[in-house]
């Protein structure tokens, strides 16, 4: 366990800090916006970022990646929730990636990861059917007919879900509605005959989709994992996505946090800085205390994937909780504290915000970690 | 590495054979040791054990050997200290002299303070009041008013100190005073060591609102101070106080190392107290506030880590800095948090028809008010971070 950087991690930190700023800045997820870019990334960046090994950070060089573990890809995720950059990092590096080494065969390894890797292939992961975070309430059937899976079902808030290559389907194959067994992923083409896509536009300007499956087709040797055991792999790969969020939001929180900080030494009225009102410095010094308690957490939940997986979903409920309330904590005081100018949307403090309330959202949200963690204790 | 590795060896043997096995057991307040003329030992173990470490001269381990200290340096001390908590060992000899005056004797002191208080600390002959607060300096602490007169051979003290904890058992107490009335408040101060026996001296112990009186205040009438007695320079009082500040945060933190027992946990408090229903506490507003609370406090216990890992990596953060103001509030919190599992059994304040654990909780609850005022306000470490963290402007 580590609760410090090593030097190949700060230097990596260093390496995205500068990339992304220079490259992926707030003005480029701006540029997406307001041209109604289809794809709503930069592949060009994306390539660039993939070059860079971004992709392949988390897994094994045996299969091309750098093995650099979470805490790795943390300082990576960080420094794209600082510029917001928007890319197939989280859905396809991440979740589908994890959701590959997690629960795929070695044949499966063998011929996805490095695509992955590499940026040739995204993924989607789709899960959710509700407008809040129910992971075991899958009502999408895949029903066995001879020597294929059909697929039925429709399934809402698929991250990248428009864009990406093939789609993670969680699907029910057996038992009831909110039962954990029966569950089984399939590995399907977005393309597919009976799938239909419609993007969705959110509010921080990233990319989902509402998807919807009929009658879909799925070879049974695409499915992840084993038939009706899909939870038992599905469970990690979203408590890593959880904590891999976290991170990012802990760099969407620094930088509003900053930009707020930097303000406040620079504006003026009745005479002084703004930042001389104690009214003003409790505030910050609150918000700068709880980043320092979620920077701890942070750290923590990302050495536990690689190095004590058991704990992984407590820790991964502690982190999803904690950056979820501290995003919305500093997000709603930097708007306030910048005053008029904060409401703006020339401002880019207001894409923080917005970002903010999305990744809330995604993988549960504080409500449902807390009853978790609850759970998890015994109470 | 090799010689640490075999130092810890030697350390582990040493305290097999010289610890008392009652002296691995958790521990109450009642179980420690403060030293000092009117210092008692809680049991016949806890003086043997003193004694054998500070023949050792490991009650104080980094302190030179000269004085009677160990002379390990700090990598020799980590090994000692974690090779003691290992086994649980308790902490043989407490106190502000250790914690706070050693430290600042050995950086200030001229030899004769050292040779006359070094010793007396580590052997416990003295055991040290803390002279800092005043009735109209409390979060303002450099508009102190208590002074010493230059009398020519000796300095006259009149005033008054308060919030000295355990100030009617010490024996000395280290004094910021007034030396210069006429200069900008911070510089007219000095740090004076008053020896508690001298005449014009008295102490009178304060009742508190959770029933103890932990705390005194000391009056001051026309006591005469040798001049030998001014540690530091005249008139630099404050710069000695400042540098001390940054060993009672360090050692403050290490008090909190030794196993402490009957500490009532809220997860626990709730088995007992609260109904529950297919394994969830049934009263949802209360749950909520539980795993709230929990999940606090693994954040500050993992940012205690973090702020350990730091130090040992030479990674500088703001971590220690937010330390006193989260860790404070946290006991507040779990305090009322206590008070609202247990409903109208969190409240009981004596006699028989309460358990001693549920009079204890409503004890402590009245305790845990003190720490956000006692040493730096809430406010005052809030406004801490936000000039040496944040460097915001001040007016």
């Amino acid at each position: 366990m580590a609760l410090v950087l090593n030097e190949e991690q700060r230097s990596l930190q260093d390496t995205a800090k500068d990339f992304l700023s220079k490259q992926a800045s707030i003005a480029s997820l701006r540029k997406l916006r307001d041209e109604h870019d289809p794809i709503g990334y930069d592949p060009d960046i994306w390539k660039q970022m993939t070059e860079m090994g971004w992709a392949s950070v988390i897994l094994p060089e045996a299969y091309g990646g750098l093995e650099f573990g979470f805490l790795g890809l943390g300082v990576v995720l960080e420094e794209s929730g600082r510029t917001l950059t928007a890319s197939p990092l989280f859905a396809s590096a991440v979740v589908g990636a994890s959701a590959v080494l997690l629960g795929g065969s070695e044949q499966q390894k063998q011929a996805l990861l490095p695509e992955i890797a590499s940026g040739d292939l995204t993924l989607a992961l789709a899960l959710e059917e509700s407008h809040h975070h129910k992971p075991k309430h899958i009502q999408t059937t895949a029903k066995m007919q001879s020597n294929n899976f059909v697929l039925n079902g429709s399934k809402v808030f698929v991250l990248d879900g428009h864009s990406a290559d093939k789609l993670i389907v969680v699907a029910r194959s057996n038992g009831a509605a909110s039962d954990s067994a029966g569950l089984t992923l399939l590995l399907v083409d977005r393309n597919s005959k009976g799938i239909s896509c419609h993007r969705t536009i959110m509010a921080d300007s990233r990319n989902a989709a509402n998807i919807i499956f009929e009658n879909v087709i799925v070879p049974s040797r695409d499915i992840l994992g084993a038939v009706d055991e899909g939870w038992s792999v599905l469970e990690p790969v979203l408590d890593r996505g959880r904590v891999a969020i976290a991170a990012e939001m802990m760099g969407c929180a620094l930088e509003a946090f900053e930009r707020t900080v930097v303000y406040l030494k620079d504006r003026e009225q009745f005479g002084v800085k703004i930042g001389s009102f104690q009214a003003l410095q409790h505030r910050a010094a609150h918000m700068q205390s709880e980043l320092e308690l979620c920077r701890s957490v942070l750290m923590q939940a990302l050495s536990t994937v690689d190095d004590a997986p058991e704990q992984l979903p407590l820790l991964a409920s502690l982190a999803k909780a904690r950056l979820n309330t501290l995003v919305k904590l500093v997000t709603n005081e930097a708007v306030q504290m910048h005053g008029g100018i904060g409401v703006t949307d020339d401002l880019e403090i207001g894409f923080f915000l917005k970002r903010a309330r999305v990744a809330m959202q995604v993988f549960g949200d504080t409500g449902f970690h807390k009853d978790r963690y609850a759970a998890l204790c015994g109470y | 590495m090799e010689d640490l590795d075999k130092f810890g060896l030697e350390v582990r043997d040493w305290l097999e054979t010289n610890c008392p096995a009652s002296q691995r057991q958790p521990m109450g307040p009642e179980d420690q040791y403060w030293g000092g003329r009117r210092g008692t030992f809680p049991s016949e173990d806890a003086k043997i054990w003193f004694e054998r470490m500070r023949d050792k001269g490991w009650t104080v381990p980094e302190w030179p050997t000269k004085y009677g200290g160990g002379g390990l340096s700090p990598q020799q001390a980590k090994v000692l200290k974690s090779e003691m908590k290992r086994i649980h060992a308790r902490t043989p000899l407490y106190g502000l002299g250790i914690w706070m005056l050693g430290p600042a004797v050995l950086e200030y002191g001229t030899d004769e303070q050292k040779q006359q208080h070094i010793h007396a600390i580590i052997n416990a002959q003295t055991r040290w009041a803390q002279g800092y607060s005043e009735p109209g300096a409390g979060s303002d602490l450099a508009s102190l008013q208590c002074k010493a007169e230059d009398m020519g051979d000796h300095f006259l003290v009149n005033g008054t100190k308060i919030w000295t904890t355990a100030g009617d058992k010490c024996d000395w107490i280290f004094c910021l005073v007034r030396t210069d009335p006429n200069v900008k408040k911070q510089e007219g101060i000095s740090f004076l060591l008053i020896d508690m026996d001298d005449a014009g001296v008295t102490t009178s112990p304060i009742a508190l609102i959770s029933g103890e009186s932990e705390f005194c205040q000391t009056f001051f009438d026309n006591v005469k101070v040798p001049k030998e007695n001014l540690l530091g320079e005249l008139n630099k009082g404050w710069s000695v106080a400042k540098a001390l500040l940054v060993h009672e945060r360090k050692l403050m933190a290490e008090i909190g190392s030794d196993s402490p027992r009957h500490i009532l946990q809220p997860n626990v408090a709730a088995r007992e107290y609260l109904e529950f229903e297919n394994g969830k506490i049934m009263d949802a507003r209360l749950r909520d506030d539980l795993v709230e609370y929990d999940m606090l406090m693994q954040a500050v216990a993992l940012t205690h880590f973090r702020t350990f890992e730091e130090k040992s990596n030479g990674v500088r953060s703001a971590a220690p800095m937010v330390m006193k103001y989260v860790g404070t509030e946290a006991e507040k919190t779990k305090s009322e948090l206590l008070l609202a599992i247990m409903g109208s059994r969190g409240i009981g304040w004596e006699g028989d028809g309460f358990t001693p654990q549920e009079i204890d909780t409503a004890r402590l609850w009245a305790t845990s008010k003190v720490m956000t005022i006692a040493g730096g306000s809430s406010e005052i470490q809030l406004n801490l971070i936000a000039q040496k963290v944040l460097e915001l402007p001040q007016r």
